[in-house]
């Protein structure tokens, strides 16, 4: 039996992160535990991307593989900025109505 | 790939899955803030072993740096009460873990049974490949380059804003 990591296992353990990730956005309730959540799936994709950045073969100089790399670059940057947004969003709410919990903000429903 | 770099995969995929679950199960939210930093650390490990140096360094700064620390101060600026029961799980639960399952479950049967995927890797650049990427991003990539530029000025100049509170929300 061939023990080697290829690339289903990294795959692997990108749709792992991904589903634990999926996972806290549906059960957690302090907003901020959300966006962490949201934080591992991100990571789940870029792992996504490299690896398969990684196992692709060179076939020719038109096609590099690297491109994988850059895009998990980008997703990265959209990352960073969106957690900082959000974490300015909750910040204002809470200073709005004293609460971090999302059972608390339903004053958009009626 | 050697028996040692299969060694390090498994030990920093198990740290990295095993931290992400301590992320969503905990219900100390500095807990799930310090389990978010390791996870990340263990994903930068598998960076390494992808070959993407740069990706790798990027990771520690970004995530583990900077990502963690401003969760941990917003965290900080939001606090109240008890920090043991700061970040409750939500009664119904249950539609979540099967949303997640039948994700996971879905996502493994594709991998597993796609058999293009079993593949293993080609032999390394020699030289790494910071260089390459750099070439790809400062000439095929610049504009999309220049764009990523504003839109974290941008971000920055919005999270300051947001806040800070405008004169209205006094």
């Amino acid at each position: 039996m061939n023990l080697s990591v290829n690339l289903a296992s990294y795959l692997l353990v990108g749709a792992m992160l991904f589903s634990i990730g999926l996972y806290g956005v549906f059960v957690k309730r302090n907003i901020i535990a959300i966006l962490m959540s949201i934080e591992l799936m991100l990571n789940a994709v870029n792992i996504n991307f490299i690896a398969f950045s990684r196992f692709t073969p060179w076939v020719n100089p038109g096609e590099n593989p690297l491109i994988g790399q850059v895009a998990a670059i980008f997703v990265i940057v959209v990352a960073a900025a969106e957690i900082a947004v959000g974490l300015a969003l909750v910040i204002s709410i809470y200073r709005n109505r004293r609460s971090t919990n999302v059972d608390d903000f339903n004053w958009l429903k009626w | 790939m050697s028996t040692m770099a299969t060694i390090v995969f498994f030990i920093f995929a198990i740290i990295a899955v095993a931290s992400a679950w301590g992320v969503v199960t905990s219900r100390n939210i500095v807990h799930s803030a310090l389990f978010l930093a390791l996870s990340f650390t263990g994903v930068a490990v598998l960076y390494i072993l992808l070959n993407a140096d740069y990706l790798a360094a990027v990771q520690l700064l970004v995530y583990t740096g900077a990502v963690s620390i401003m969760v941990v101060f917003a965290v900080m600026l939001t606090l109240r009460g008890d920090v043991c029961d700061s970040s409750p799980n939500i009664k119904k639960w249950v539609s979540g873990a099967l949303v997640g399952a039948l994700v996971f479950i879905l996502l493994t049967l594709v991998i597993l049974t796609n058999n293009d995927w079993r593949i293993f890797a080609m032999p390394a650049l020699e030289v790494g490949t910071t260089a390459e990427v750099s070439k790809l991003l400062l000439q095929w990539y610049m504009i999309p380059f220049e764009a990523a530029a504003i839109l974290l000025t941008v971000a920055l100049i919005g999270a300051v804003i947001l806040a800070k509170g405008g004169k209205e929300s006094k």
